[in-house]
């Protein structure tokens, strides 16, 4: 390997907490996304459920550090069995993003993520996830009848006056044209939801999505690339961590990866990072942005 | 003391005079602008003008610094494709439209200003005190981090704008935060009136916000004639925001039409 220059990783500093994403049900879900960036399942257990303790722990340190707004992530954060206790506890100390594939939204959830949106000071979103405007679209990457369950769990939020943001990943070329944006945008709306938003996001080509297509092919593309103060500074990993059972990562795309560990606990995480995985390039360069 | 504050003038020059009158009229006996003179509406040299002849302290905006400092987009932080499209517009255009005379006094506007009165030290920023286009929204800003952002800042009263809609707290320690609106476009709230924050010292609450009604079809005939896009001109004379509604937190977002 004599004569090759070694890059060093960009870094990138820790300004401050804005998002604290915590991974309440770990890996478990109640589907198996051909798309998934952490390989979530029903068996997927890889990545533990978080104890109402753990998560507890996870919102005072939060808060200590001036956290902004908190998500719930896994997995499925539906599969929690505390998730009224945390997801309150959550919106005592500041907004609340629940990110969800739906098919758990049932009448009972409807009511109570009403009476919590209505009682707490803070926001309450939901994150919706929808990969396409119709079941041969969207049902190859998330299963088969995931299509018309989802529709049916956003018809009932918009019944009840809520407003989730539907997010959809970029799983094929164009769905993400301008022109499939109105559509997206309109196909909500139809659905009942008053002041529908549509979040897209690009695919990230690691876990599951690795054996549907195929993983990143150009390597070391963040490291020869001089990394913008502007876009440093945007990065989600300048202002966000993420909070697992098995201790605090650099960011929500990184769990299963043993290098993005910075300790046990977010405390611990408040210091810079750099940027030495291929999944970055996505964020870098696609300019990926997770928050709602 | 009266004192009145106004933020986010968006080159609605109409408005900012009935707001200078009005707060006269209410015996203010300053006023300050907390920035972002520039963007959506017509004329941008009119306002900037009004400001500089009338003596209004004013804090540098992220429009301000962008304009100023002629850089290539306003920094307003969006992120969808469409708030982003009505951004470079309404940019494009008031860069074109303020005077080469103008920039370096927008670029060395002060990007915080701070006064004491009775013993209290008001602290007067764009955004928030440490990032000039940090959006703080009624419910999307916890308690906790405004106490923080107010010691950091030493601030009893930290005055704020930049999301264009007007709302104040008082935290468990007696800090008190406001944000005061804007006078560029209405508050999504269905009416055409834009808003400003007047400070009485005396009064038991000490800061209310004020409706601002002005000839808003004459701002929207501006536009027009300008060319800014329709969308625009329907916010000014319907009350609603049509744009820039992706930053919105939920709450916020369903109090809207759109």
């Amino acid at each position: 390997m004599s004569g090759l220059v070694q890059l060093r990783p960009p870094e990138v500093r820790f300004r401050w907490l804005d998002a604290l994403w915590i991974q309440v049900t770990g890996t478990l879900c109640n589907i198996a996304c051909k798309h998934c960036f952490i390989s979530c399942g029903p068996k997927a257990d890889q990545v533990p459920m978080m104890s109402t303790e753990q998560v507890e722990r996870a919102l005072d340190d939060g808060r200590e550090l001036g956290m902004r707004q908190v998500y719930f992530t896994g997995g499925e954060p539906f599969l929690h069995p505390e998730l009224q206790r945390i997801a309150r506890a959550a919106l005592q100390l500041a907004p609340l993003t629940i990110v969800t594939n739906g098919l758990l939204i049932d009448d009972g959830a409807v009511g109570w993520i009403s009476e919590e949106s209505e009682r707490s000071r803070y926001s309450f979103d939901l994150r919706v996830s929808l990969d396409g405007l119709t079941a041969e679209q969207n049902d190859p990457v998330r299963g088969r009848g995931t299509f018309e369950q989802v529709v049916v769990a956003i018809r009932r939020l918009g019944r009840a006056g809520l407003s989730p943001v539907v997010t959809v990943v970029e799983h094929e070329e164009g769905l993400a044209s301008s022109e499939a944006r109105a559509r997206f945008l309109q196909f909500v709306r139809d659905l009942g939801v008053r002041q529908p938003r549509v979040k897209f996001l690009p695919l990230l080509r690691i876990g599951r999505e690795e054996r549907r297509t195929h993983g990143y092919q150009d390597h070391g593309l963040v490291q020869s690339t001089p990394l913008l103060p502007e876009v440093e500074s945007s990065l989600l990993c300048a202002t966000g961590r993420i909070v697992t059972a098995q201790g605090a990562y650099t960011c929500p795309i990184l769990i299963e990866h043993a290098t993005a560990r910075l300790g046990d606990h977010l405390t611990d995480a408040a210091r810079p990072i750099q940027l030495r995985w291929d999944a970055c390039q996505t964020c870098v360069l696609d300019g990926l942005r997770c928050n709602t | 003391m009266r004192t009145a504050f106004f933020g986010g003038v968006y080159s609605n020059w109409v408005a900012l005079e009935e707001a200078l009158r009005d707060a006269r009229r209410r015996g203010a006996e300053a006023a300050y602008c907390l920035g972002d003179l520039g963007g959506f509406g017509p004329h941008p040299d009119r306002s900037i003008e009004i400001l500089r002849e009338s003596g209004v302290v004013t804090v540098q905006g992220n429009y301000d610094d962008a304009v100023g400092n002629m850089k290539t987009d306003c920094g307003c932080g969006y992120t969808d494709p469409r708030d982003n499209h009505f951004a470079r517009i309404s940019y494009a255009y008031t860069v074109e439209k303020t005077s080469a005379a103008h920039r370096p006094w927008l670029a060395a506007l002060p990007e915080r200003l701070s006064f004491e009165h009775a013993g209290l030290r008001y602290v007067l920023v764009h955004g928030s005190p440490r990032q000039q286009n940090e959006f703080l929204w009624e419910s999307a800003t916890p308690d906790h981090l405004l106490e923080s952002l107010a010691r950091d800042a030493a601030a009893d009263v930290l005055l704020c704008t930049h999301t264009g809609l007007h709302w104040q707290r008082l935290l468990p320690s007696g800090r008190r935060v406001v944000n005061v609106g804007a006078l560029g476009r209405p508050a999504n709230d269905g009416r055409t009136c834009v808003w400003y924050a007047l400070l009485d010292t005396e009064a038991e609450e000490p800061f209310r916000f004020v409706p601002v009604e002005y000839d808003h079809e004459r701002l929207a005939r501006e536009m027009r004639a300008e060319k800014l896009p329709e969308e625009f001109a329907e916010t000014v004379l319907t009350g609603w925001w049509t744009t820039c509604l992706e930053i919105l937190p939920v709450k916020e977002r369903l109090r809207g039409r759109f």
